[in-house]
């Protein structure tokens, strides 16, 4: 049994440790090793196209994830008080966010806002002052952020909602029993206990967010983000430099998941 | 303003926001599917079942998916349920939370890094060439339903790993030494007690990972070389090659029919399975 274990574990590690070994080959070839060397990952560190893209990523997923772990806490409390068919057609659509693959998402947001922005295009262009260039709508940034609160916004519901679902009725009606406001209530009772959860739903949805690929390769126009680039560095072959930015993109997702631990593990213990 | 308008109000934005970004365009593609392709690409308005009628032309992208998202489960799970048991019955508490970040670990870090390690491993200079020292020649491993299925249950195993974990880990060990003082062998201990109540854990893992895998896309343009395509593969080429819009969009909706029709049947399959029992978790 425990030789099995450790199996599954030299499967689980093997390719990753392999991507970061290769990342250290002084040579040009991405499957050869040719020596020691740390030059790729400045090469990747001084290559625009790259810090471009990953800035991008960062843009992208903080700002959806902000958005995301906003409106999904307030959709969450406001959803404990909802009953009836209203409360089972939102039910549906969390459970519609969830289940319909990335791709099918990806290509529905991508002819739905084309079809939308060629509507819209041309009407504005018309509605606006002679002589001045009309904006136009386009995919980019925004669509791209779009796309991906929606997508975590659910991820969000779901975790928080879970987290009001064993807090207890009591605390909030004690509460109301001391003359505090709903607000107040709100704030000093229910807030501070389903915080963990509420930034469990944020760290959640920064990183599928700036791991996405396949909603992003739709929706995000002429925009690259760093799973972009990489795609596309894959396409056009493998070289050590692309090992150097997987490495350092695995080594960052690791240390975000070491501080969402010990925040939520302080959040626990409070 | 009353209880009933404030619920209200909080849930607005994010209701607002899944019909703007869920509803339309889902919609949008199934009015699509009704339509024809324009002769520059994109969509032009009609109502036609064309699209449908046209659908087995991409029959061995269904079949590849319908094929390999199941077996990948299949085979997520055998490799899964062994390591979850060993984690949540047979590990001491000291090393559990090491031994199971160390299983999530690998799920928190890129898939797309994750699955091009695989070209290196099954590539011409990595197995295939080690295989060739032992005498054994000419392996094809890359570009296969292998490699495939391969980059399926390495991408896809710790989500499996962690509902069964959780399930068995909930067990009470209890049972399973009453089991035992009662003279039952452990194989039929496995069998009547662990198994039992580990099916919703297993439910869960098993549905996560096919619905992830239905509309799977990189591990086949990655591994599979353009030989071994899923549906998520033939609707990247109708979308952004082709620009067949109409067609396209049929092919999306057939594919969220297939999903809704094999996850309804399997959540019974389930539920029954569970008896009476309501409380197998979806999340």
């Amino acid at each position: 049994m425990r030789i099995y274990a450790i199996c599954v574990y030299v499967f689980l590690y093997t390719p990753i440790a392999i991507i970061a070994l290769f990342s250290f080959s002084a040579g040009r070839s991405a499957s050869q090793l040719e020596g020691l060397s740390v030059k790729w990952y400045g090469r990747a560190l001084n290559n625009p196209f790259v810090m471009d893209a990953l800035g991008n990523s960062l843009f992208v997923a903080f700002v959806s994830a902000t958005l995301a772990s906003i409106l999904g806490t307030l959709a969450a409390v406001g959803l404990q008080g909802i009953r009836g068919p209203a409360r089972a057609f939102f039910d549906a659509l969390i459970y519609i966010a969830v289940m319909i693959p990335g791709i099918v998402i990806g290509i529905a947001t991508l002819i739905a806002l084309v079809s939308v922005f060629g509507f819209i295009n041309p009407w504005l262009a018309a509605m606006w002052p002679e002589g001045e260039a009309a904006p136009q709508l386009s995919m980019g940034m925004g669509s791209l952020i779009a796309a991906h609160t929606m997508f975590t916004l659910a991820l969000v519901i779901i975790i928080v909602r879970a987290r009001l679902a064993g807090l207890e009725g009591a605390l909030n009606e004690a509460s109301a029993d001391l003359y505090a406001t709903p607000f107040g209530t709100f704030r000093q009772i229910t807030l501070p206990l389903i915080a963990p959860a509420i930034l469990a739903g944020f760290l959640l949805s920064f990183t599928f967010s700036f791991d996405d690929f396949i909603i992003a390769f739709f929706v995000a126009g002429s925009e690259t983000t760093l799973p972009i680039y990489i795609f596309s560095s894959i396409r056009r072959g493998i070289t050590p430099e692309v090992n150097a930015i997987g490495t350092m993109v695995m080594v960052a997702s690791l240390i975000m998941l070491v501080i969402a631990q010990l925040i939520l593990r302080r959040g626990a213990k409070r | 303003m009353t209880q009933r308008t404030r619920n209200w109000l909080l849930v607005a934005p994010a209701g607002t926001w899944l019909l703007v970004m869920l509803v339309l365009p889902l919609s949008v593609v199934f009015i699509f599917s009704f339509g024809e392709r324009a002769p520059s690409g994109g969509y032009v308005p009609a109502f036609t079942f064309e699209q449908y009628a046209n659908l087995p032309a991409r029959f061995t992208a269904f079949k590849n998916t319908l094929m390999l998202a199941p077996l990948g489960t299949l085979a997520a799970l055998i490799i899964a349920y062994p390591l979850a048991y060993q984690l949540a019955v047979h590990t001491s508490d000291k090393w559990k939370t090491l031994l199971l970040v160390l299983v999530i670990v690998p799920f928190w870090t890129s898939i797309l890094i994750r699955s091009y390690a695989w070209i290196f491993i099954l590539g011409g200079r990595g197995i295939p060439a080690l295989l060739d020292i032992v005498g054994v020649e000419d392996v094809r491993l890359i570009n296969t339903s292998f490699a495939v299925l391969v980059g399926i249950i390495y991408g896809y195993l710790p989500l499996m790993v962690f509902p069964i974990y959780v399930s068995l880990d909930r067990l009470d060990k209890r049972l399973l030494e009453a089991s035992s003082d009662l003279g039952a062998h452990p194989f039929s201990t496995f069998l009547k007690v662990t198994l039992p109540m580990s099916i919703s854990g297993i439910a869960t893992g098993c549905m996560l990972v096919f619905i992830l895998l239905m509309g799977e896309f990189l591990i086949p343009a990655l591994l599979g070389g353009g030989k071994v395509f899923f549906v998520g593969n033939a609707l990247v080429d109708l979308f952004l090659q082709s620009r067949n819009w109409a067609y396209g969009s049929a092919v999306a909706v057939m594919l969220i029919v297939i999903m809704l029709v094999t996850v309804t049947l399997y959540m019974r399959l389930i539920s029954r399975l569970n008896g009476q029992r309501e409380d197998a978790p979806l999340m």
